[in-house]
């Protein structure tokens, strides 16, 4: 539950940003990276970003998958098609995370 | 009987199948032994035994794409086959992936479903698709209650003790299913008490043996369960989750998974993932009808679906 509060911080902070910074990328606290989902696999599967980027996932497959940390700091819901999840990364560490629905999708989040 | 002969009763009894594409599957116990057989074959053929149970499984409710943009509509079709059985089995188990996306809405509608059948008493166990909500509280809030929100629970009918598993939780990034250690320390108290002669009949959702590990058709710990079932004379396990029908025999275990109501899955490393498998309806024919008669005539036999796609 404090993970999923965590990504509505991040959603609610995004959303509240003036919308002329989203396009500078040289602005260190708006920084946002993207993850898509296709084809069953995560992309990229290794994502190094610096502390304070909202990540946010994408799901390309017509199949739902979920975005769930293995140490449980972050979790989706179910992603239907074209649904996006997202969350920011306050704290440096290696996440992996996995697609609860087809576990066999493994990926990882580097926070430098 | 002739070559093309042959052609026209294959091809109506592909169709027929198609029709009740996924129905579900009925088993018997005969002689001690349970023996699987599809539905589609079942209606209007001589009734063989008792009718113990019925499974449906993966209705995917929610589920509107290519592959079938009716999930509903078949998952009605495959209550009302139920509904037409000669005679009536007392129990109905669902095997998992009621709905598609885990939301409310999702399981109202399947619950609306499942209401219509004859058969009152329901047993059901959570796919992965049914707590894929962030909290997994839509399936516990409504089927938790067996098995005090746990997810396994066991109970008699008929002399058949019957366990429910789940091994959708807590997966570990190796792809697989798991039971966890807590679960099985109850399964092995829960079989300890019951003597070797007692039928055991195990339903969870992920196929309790490994099937194909790249996809996760498989549970990690599942090999555990397995000890604690070896030494009982009948022991039958039911599995949904691949969308197909695989079955296994070893020593006195039949391990067996069902078809889905909603769509079929590809063959284990067949494209990018086990997703939904779209294909022509004569495809589909060809795959359900031959799959579900050999299941039914031969129920030993130890690999129907590449009987199927042969």
């Amino acid at each position: 539950m404090p993970s999923f509060r965590l990504g509505l911080i991040a959603l609610l902070a995004l959303a509240a940003w003036p919308s002329g910074y989203a396009g500078e990328a040289a602005a260190p606290t708006a920084a946002s990276a993207t993850i898509s989902i296709h084809d069953f696999m995560f992309s990229p599967m290794l994502l190094a970003i610096a502390a304070g980027t909202t990540v946010t996932w994408t799901n390309l497959d017509p199949e739902p998958h979920t975005i769930r940390s293995v140490d449980d700091t972050f979790r989706s819901g179910a992603l239907d098609q074209n649904d996006s999840f997202a969350f920011r990364f306050e704290k440096p560490g290696t996440y992996k995370y996995v697609c609860s629905i087809h576990p066999q999708m493994v990926a990882t989040v580097v926070v430098k | 009987m002739s070559a093309p002969e042959t052609e026209v009763v294959s091809r109506r009894r592909a169709l027929q199948c198609l029709a009740y594409g996924g129905a579900g599957t009925l088993f018997v116990l005969s002689g001690g032994v349970f023996t699987p057989f599809d539905l589609a074959a079942a209606e209007g053929a001589p009734a063989v035994g008792v009718p113990l149970f019925v499974q449906i499984s993966d209705s995917h409710i929610g589920f509107n794409k290519d592959a079938n943009p009716d999930v509903g509509g078949t998952m009605r079709a495959a209550i009302n086959l139920v509904n037409a059985l000669p005679a009536q089995p007392a129990l109905v188990l669902h095997t998992g992936d009621i709905t598609h996306l885990s939301r409310a809405e999702e399981f109202d509608t399947a619950a609306q479903l499942l209401a219509q059948l004859r058969v009152t008493e329901l047993h059901t166990t959570p796919g992965e698709h049914d707590v894929a909500d962030a909290t997994a509280s839509e399936y516990f809030n409504r089927y938790g209650k067996p098995s005090a929100q746990r997810g396994y629970y066991s109970f008699d009918h008929r002399g058949v003790h019957f366990v429910a598993l789940i091994n959708v939780l807590n997966f570990k990034a190796n792809g697989l299913g798991a039971l966890g250690q807590a679960q099985l320390e109850w399964l092995e108290a829960d079989l300890k008490r019951r003597s070797a002669s007692t039928p055991i009949v195990v339903f969870a959702h992920m196929p309790l043996w490994n099937i194909y590990q790249p996809w996760g058709w498989g549970t990690s710990d599942a090999e555990q369960a397995i000890g604690y079932l070896r030494r009982f004379g009948s022991v039958t396990v039911l599995n949904g989750h691949i969308h197909q029908i695989v079955q296994k025999v070893e020593g006195n275990i039949t391990y067996h998974t069902a078809r889905s109501s909603a769509y079929p899955q590809p063959l284990a490393g067949e494209g990018p993932g086990p997703g939904p498998l779209t294909v022509p309806p004569d495809r589909l024919a060809s795959m359900l009808g031959v799959s579900s008669v050999t299941r039914q005539r031969h129920p030993s036999a130890l690999s129907i679906t590449d009987r199927t796609l042969a």
